[in-house]
């Protein structure tokens, strides 16, 4: 599919780019998880091989299998296919900075108000309905939610100071 | 014998009217997850699986189980309809059933789509019903090595039969490794990779990771592509479906073959997507009408259906017996079991008779329903499909939040969730498989307990896992699996030598 419906146009970052730096972040994790396992002991114990003894050579491999995944990126010709047109990232950004707010407000403000705002914004910002659609689904669709979770399942739900007034 | 008295005690247990109602709903909270983008099997179970903390473990499984069929059957709908496949191993569908739907033969395509599905699926647990218990009988007398063994050969076949390149599927599935490594050790007890934050004192939960990886990410992926849903109506008369099933005893020998192809793709970790390529393949290649393959051939549906279908319900084969389960959807099942306090592993046929039973004689209601429901609400179906997606989209991302939430009551999670996410969009689009990290994520405590409990019995050399012929043949089945590309190259080059 990325191959004809990413043409030249618009321009973006190359796929190339971002493979290299997916496997670099991929040895980076694995010294990581090397510098951890050596932390707790990678030799033999009383228990048998320690705690780290499994996750150093987990680490290894890792480290060796991004090193041979980027020789493989580096060693091809250098193309011009691009990963994603800067467009398509912007839409890819449209719904991540809002569902990244809303992850962040649902400590402070509850579940319930946090998806009302997020229903709505993605309704009123990117899909342009009118008000009273926008309402209906984006107060319905979490009351839907209470109700289902709270009600029949008991199983509860983060809430904020809004419930809280409220009485729940 | 004894089998078969156990499957009716099954029948009585799935027959109750709770359990049916649950099956019905899960055949259709199934359907929607699978023709929504972003929703899958296994992120749709991950997702649904809190509600199931109140049932009992049988209606539990049972529900999840239907909704793992729902998506089955649906992933089929918005291939034939709209050439999207909901579910990747319904990518092939589209090649003959996008085709006959502008063709004007939608009904046809459906029909012959869910009839195959139920086919492949049927076959599949029957054979489960046999096969199954054996299996278990045999592994109770399994130990770390042999335990180990089976995990090694599960991971080898990964690396072998994947599509992307080895290095990727090794890399992938070891991060997988590292996460699961992440927390409290169970053997020593010890703290290790939290590096002093109490957040990750508990490690990484894996239905996180599932609705991280397969639900966010997916859904990254689907606005980049700027999905819009354009497709003919959908029009299933019971004339169309009588008239279908006329036609489709012909392709029987198609049939057989894939329902082989999809059992034996779907009991090793390889999974229903590329068994249905492969059936594809084949069935082109075979059929006298292979080079009409592509243009709208109702077997060039029934084949990749039957096989997905198959293989699906197949893997749930090694998960029942063995604790090792064939797709990431079978994954988030066996953690169900976890979490509903069954120990997962041949014991459960011995320990949990009527949970075992009851589940696979559900696979066979299960599957009746959903091809009834299927079959006669396809436009209620392909309605919702027609929903926006800047409805559609903050509503899934909306029940993942909270599907991530409840697995612990946490919030951290749910931050960890959109952090799979973004990685899982990464990772897609760099050609790196998920469904390896997410198994190893999985199993990454039990196969490294069996390793060490081994290497402990063994202090400390490799021999053991060569030490009887039981262990020695599942380790090289491993390795073999492992190798396989290699081998298969040198095997087609030397076929044309020996045929000079």
């Amino acid at each position: 599919m990325t191959d004809e419906s990413h043409g030249l146009r618009g321009g973006g970052p190359t796929q190339r780019s971002v493979e290299i730096g997916v496997a670099v972040a991929m040895a980076v994790f694995s010294l990581i998880v090397i510098a951890g396992s050596v932390q707790v002991g990678i030799g033999w114990g009383a228990e048998g091989p320690q705690a780290g003894f499994v996750p150093f050579y987990v680490g290894l491999l890792i480290l060796g299998s991004s090193v041979v995944n980027l020789g493989a990126v580096l060693s091809e010709p250098s193309d011009k296919r691009i990963f994603a047109e800067w467009g398509q990232l912007g839409k890819v950004m449209s719904i991540l900075v809002p569902t990244s707010i809303y992850v962040a407000l649902i400590p402070w403000i509850g579940i319930y108000v946090a998806s009302v705002i997020l229903i709505a914004v993605f309704m009123r910002w990117l899909g342009r309905y009118n008000w009273s659609l926008v309402a209906a689904i984006s107060l319905g669709v979490p009351l839907a939610v209470f109700l289902i979770f709270e009600r029949w399942f008991f199983l509860p739900l983060p809430k904020g100071p809004i419930e809280e007034f409220l009485g729940f | 014998m004894e089998e078969i008295v156990n499957l009716f005690h099954g029948f009585a247990v799935a027959i109750q009217p709770f359990n049916l109602m649950v099956m019905v709903v899960g055949i259709m909270l199934g359907v929607i997850i699978g023709v929504l983008p972003g929703l899958g099997g296994a992120n749709g179970v991950a997702i649904l699986l809190p509600l199931t903390f109140s049932m009992s473990p049988t209606s539990a499984i049972i529900m999840l189980s239907c909704i793992y069929w729902g998506a089955l059957f649906g992933g089929a709908i918005t291939s034939v309809l709209f050439n999207i496949p909901g579910e990747p191993w319904s990518v092939a569908t589209t090649f003959d059933g996008h085709p006959m739907a502008q063709q004007g033969r939608a009904g046809e395509a459906l029909t012959a789509a869910f009839t195959s599905s139920f086919v492949g699926a049927l076959f599949a647990v029957i054979m489960i019903t046999l096969v199954a218990p054996l299996v278990a009988k045999f592994a109770l007398q399994f130990g770390p090595a042999e335990k180990f063994g089976v995990y090694f050969l599960a991971f080898c076949s990964f690396i072998g039969m994947s599509k992307e390149p080895p290095f990727k599927t090794v890399a992938a599935m070891m991060i997988g490794f590292a996460l699961a490594a992440v927390g409290l050790d169970s053997i020593t007890g010890q703290l290790r990779l939290t590096f002093g934050y109490t957040e990750l004192l508990t490690g990484f939960d894996f239905l996180i990771a599932v609705i991280g990886l397969f639900g966010i990410g997916e859904i990254l992926v689907s606005i980049e592509e700027g999905l819009t849903f354009k497709g003919g109506g959908a029009g299933i008369n019971p004339k169309v479906v009588f008239q279908t099933w006329a036609q489709l005893p012909r392709y029987w020998m198609t049939s057989l073959r894939s329902c082989v192809i999809g059992c034996w793709m779907g009991i090793s970790p390889a999974g229903a997507t590329p068994a249905s390529f492969m059936s594809y393949g084949i069935a082109k290649r075979v059929s006298k009408n292979g080079d009409r393959f592509g243009h709208g051939e109702i077997e060039g549906v029934v084949a990749p259906e039957t096989a997905a279908h198959a293989a699906g319900t197949a893997a749930l084969l090694p998960m029942l017996s063995l604790g090792v389960p064939g797709s990431p959807t079978a994954a988030v099942l066996l953690g169900g079991l976890l979490i509903w306090g069954l120990q997962p592993g041949p014991l459960l046929f011995v320990e949990q008779k009527e949970f075992v039973w009851g589940l696979i004689a559900s696979m066979y209601l299960g599957n009746v329903v959903g091809l009834i429901v299927v079959l006669t609400c396809v436009p209620l179906f392909a309605a919702i499909l027609r929903i926006p997606f800047s409805i559609i989209a903050p509503i899934i991302l909306v029940l993942c939040a909270i599907g991530a939430y409840t697995v612990h009551n946490s919030t951290f999670d749910v931050v960890l969730m959109l952090v799979f996410g973004v990685v899982g969009y990464l990772l897609k689009k760099c050609g790196y498989p998920l469904a390896p990290m997410v198994l190893a994520i999985v199993l990454g405590d039990k196969a490294e307990e069996a390793f060490r409990q081994s290497l402990l019995a063994s202090q400390g050399g490799l021999g053991i896992f060569f030490s009887n012929g039981l262990v020695s043949t599942i380790m090289g089945l491993g390795l073999v699996a492992l190798f396989w590309p290699l081998i298969s190259n040198v095997l087609t080059r030397l076929r044309p030598r020996a045929a000079l």
